[in-house]
């Protein structure tokens, strides 16, 4: 009985002691937490309302050209420390600049291309795009009729005029060959869901941002948030951009998507290997698009649609380069640029091989 | 500095008094303000998205709106250049009036491209200095400008010309140097506003309805038709139920400009559907579209030809001389029609249809949500009330009954 008096007031003395240690730790830690709470606080993000965690800094930086090394330096570890957090996963976001002497171009096999839409998808998957509601895609793939469209005989006397002594009916509207065939936007079809591609009667078209040469999106913005680098490539600063969509209206190849909403980017699908004016994680109200992969090209590889097609019917390479895969196919096959009406001069050609 | 401060409050104390239908049209407005700010919340919180905006079609029911405040603004020009430029005394004392509706109008349009913007927190960044201004290429950097500068010259112009008939020396020799000068920058600022802001749509070669030589006539002519049909409205109000007086001349001199104004619409109209349909060409899809729907796609096709018509009854109705005179029932019905038929036209046949076909060919509809449609209420209910207020502060002072002598007569 006694033996275990004894056992329990030991054990009250163990308990006490536990907590006077526990009291001291409590203390001690409280003090390098008071110490670290400026650094830590921005790194406890809020996944549901990751915009609340934006810091001041972040909020007043300029804008990323116009920074200084040291600007630059402290914006990058900013962002890399913000999206760390946010996706739960290391997250380096690069600046690396243009390689010297480079001219980026692309050319797309019209002749080869299936439609089977791999590009699209391998290129939400490398550039962050949000991934439901809505998914952002920047690759669109029109799928336009081929010229087999069907002549009639009994098409032959109609359309408007119905009659006339010349013999020229419908020559207003309606005749037999008044359907579009070939290259043309009017009867593409943008979202086709097929199980089975290629579509014998129809052929593929995939646009992307052309890069252009003389860009009207760079002209139209406001303030400059979007600009040509020196290897050609029209980018963006997410950080400064204002979200007022003149470069989407000026755009004539609908290349530039706008993020409507906060975008969707489940943490597991998020590619932790990042671009400042590439594929970092973009936010609410800023627009975005293809940059070529800048986060690839500029340490020397492939895009990722490039890399994601299954019958090479991308080339991407370097204008300046008379061994580059463009170069080549610039100088041996019937090449063109989309709407080159416009006179935008894209660095996007396409090519009948 | 006292006499500035007892002017703000016999302005302000005025401008809050009046008879029931005055609180009743106050409640109404503020009854918008009240669900418009929780809608605004929710568009600036959860951004865009709320809205019926896609890539598609990029502008919203905003930036429609904003087209039309500037249209207003604009034309209020109409009200001061007759005083000015042509001497006409009694257009002179009403001048007042014009450049309050353009202020307030210019303010209001700025509210509505705040609504428009995905990052408005970011305004900062066109402010150059702070931020970088994309000058001389953009043209939303001209138009923020000419906006900003005539929401400035108003400002000057309205409260110089208050403060100095509340105190009672606004003659010509106690006019302050600049004064002049000020008011004819303003005329020539008004329509500048507007030309920059067409300039904003036509720079976008790729949007076929806009890229045309005629577009700045069309809002010129659309301007000088909303712009008189408002102030008409304010006017037969102002004089019915205030001790202000305006004569019948005034009216009928902004009615004329009104029937012209539509008159010269209807060429402007009738030049750019030739020019468009007769060829047939891809630049005439989005007014096909319009006009007689694409593969099943019809929402425009009854606004389109409701607002042609209405427009068009206007313009006939304004030539008979019985309509022009009928101030107290006819008149202000065709004034109140012009006004709306010019606000619908600018989402239902200027921005939303336009954006059919897309580049890449696409035909699509846009639909205004709810959130979207209070938020517009909500800037508009906002402009009102600050037009009703600050117009009826002015009527106080500009008939006598707000006054430095009264005030402090009575104190």
């Amino acid at each position: 009985m006694s033996k275990e008096k004894i056992k329990e007031s030991n054990e009250a003395d163990d308990l006490q002691q536990g907590r006077r240690e526990f009291l001291k730790n409590v203390c001690a830690s409280s003090v390098a937490a008071l110490v670290a709470a400026p650094a830590s606080a921005e790194a406890a993000v809020d996944p549901a309302n990751p915009d609340a965690d934006v810091t001041v800094a972040e909020f007043f930086q300029g804008h990323f050209i116009l920074m200084s090394d040291e600007e630059k330096k402290q914006a990058i570890a900013r962002l890399e420390k913000r999206y760390s957090a946010q996706y739960g996963k290391k997250t380096t976001v690069s600046d690396v600049p243009a390689p010297e002497g480079v001219l980026f171009g692309y050319a797309l096999d019209i002749s080869k291309c299936i439609g089977c839409r791999r590009c699209v998808h391998a290129c939400v998957k490398e550039n962050n795009q949000s991934r439901h509601d809505p998914e952002v895609q920047w690759i669109q793939v029109m799928k336009m009729p081929k010229g087999n469209i069907s002549f009639t005989t009994e098409q032959l006397d109609k359309g408007y005029p119905e009659q006339s002594e010349f013999g020229d009916y419908g020559v207003q509207v309606g005749g037999n060959a008044y359907k579009t065939a070939g290259f043309s936007t009017e009867d593409a079809q943008n979202y086709y869901n097929d199980d089975l591609v290629p579509d014998k009667d129809f052929f593929y078209v995939p646009v992307q941002c052309q890069q252009c040469e003389k860009p009207p999106c760079v002209k139209a913005c406001p303030v400059r948030a979007t600009f040509r680098d020196h290897a050609g490539v029209v980018l963006i600063d997410y950080n400064w951009c204002i979200g007022c969509r003149m470069c989407q209206l000026a755009c004539p190849y609908h290349a530039r998507r706008f993020n409507w909403g906060e975008p969707n980017l489940p943490a597991e699908e998020m590619n932790p290997k990042t671009h400042y004016f590439g594929n970092r994680p973009r936010m609410r109200g800023v627009m975005e698009k293809c940059t070529f992969c800048v986060q690839r090209t500029r340490e020397g590889r492939n895009p990722a649609c490039l890399e994601a097609c299954p019958v090479g019917a991308r080339k991407f390479g370097n204008l300046l380069d008379p061994e580059s895969d463009v170069r080549r196919v610039l100088a041996t096959k019937r090449v063109f640029r989309f709407k080159e009406e416009y006179g935008t001069y894209p660095k996007f050609f396409y090519y009948i091989g | 500095m006292n006499t500035a401060l007892s002017f703000a409050m016999d302005f302000g104390s005025y401008a809050i008094k009046g008879g029931r239908m005055y609180y009743a049209w106050l409640l109404f407005l503020a009854f918008f303000i009240l669900v418009g700010s929780y809608t605004a919340y929710i568009q600036f919180t959860q951004g865009l998205i709320v809205t019926g905006a896609t890539d598609q079609v990029t502008l919203e029911a905003f930036f429609a709106n904003f087209v039309f405040t500037a249209h207003v603004a604009a034309a209020a020009v109409l009200v001061v250049a007759p005083g000015y430029f042509y001497h006409r005394k009694d257009m002179k004392e009403l001048a007042v009036m014009g450049e309050i509706v353009a202020m307030v109008f210019v303010a209001t349009g700025i509210t509505f491209v705040l609504f428009h913007m995905g990052r408005p927190d970011r305004t900062w960044h066109i402010i150059p200095g702070i931020g970088f201004m994309n000058f001389p290429n953009s043209m939303l950097a001209y138009d923020t400008i000419v906006l900003n500068v005539y929401l400035l010259l108003n400002l000057i112009g309205v409260s110089y010309i208050l403060f100095k008939k509340y105190v009672g020396t606004f003659h010509e020799k106690q006019l302050a140097i600049w004064f002049r000068p000020i008011v004819f920058l303003a005329i020539a600022w008004g329509p500048l506003i507007h030309i920059v802001t067409a300039f904003v749509l036509a720079s976008n070669a790729r949007v076929g309805m806009w890229a045309t030589a005629v577009l700045p006539f069309a809002f010129l002519t659309m301007a000088g038709a909303s712009g008189p049909a408002l102030v008409v409205l304010i006017f037969l109000l102002a004089r019915k139920y205030t001790r202000l007086e305006i004569g019948d001349p005034v009216i009928d001199l902004m009615t004329t400009i009104i029937a012209w104004s539509l008159g010269i619409l209807m060429l402007v109209f009738a030049a750019e559907f030739f020019t468009l349909l007769y060829p047939s060409t891809e630049h005439a899809d989005s007014l096909k579209y319009n006009m007689f729907g694409h593969n099943g796609l019809n929402m425009y096709v009854p606004w389109f030809w409701g607002t042609i018509g209405a427009l068009v009854a206007s313009f006939v109705a304004l030539l008979f001389r019985k309509v022009r005179h009928s101030y107290d029932r006819l008149l202000p019905m065709v004034c109140f029609v012009v006004f709306f038929a010019i606000l619908i036209e600018k989402p239902m046949i200027l921005v939303f249809p336009a954006f059919s076909p897309t580049p890449l060919g696409e035909y699509a509809e846009y639909h205004v949500t709810l959130i979207e449609f209070f938020n517009v209420l909500f800037v508009w209910a906002l402009g009102f009330l600050f037009l009703t207020l600050i117009l009826k502060g002015a009527i106080g002072i500009l008939t006598g009954e707000v006054s430095h002598e009264k005030a402090s007569a009575s104190s």
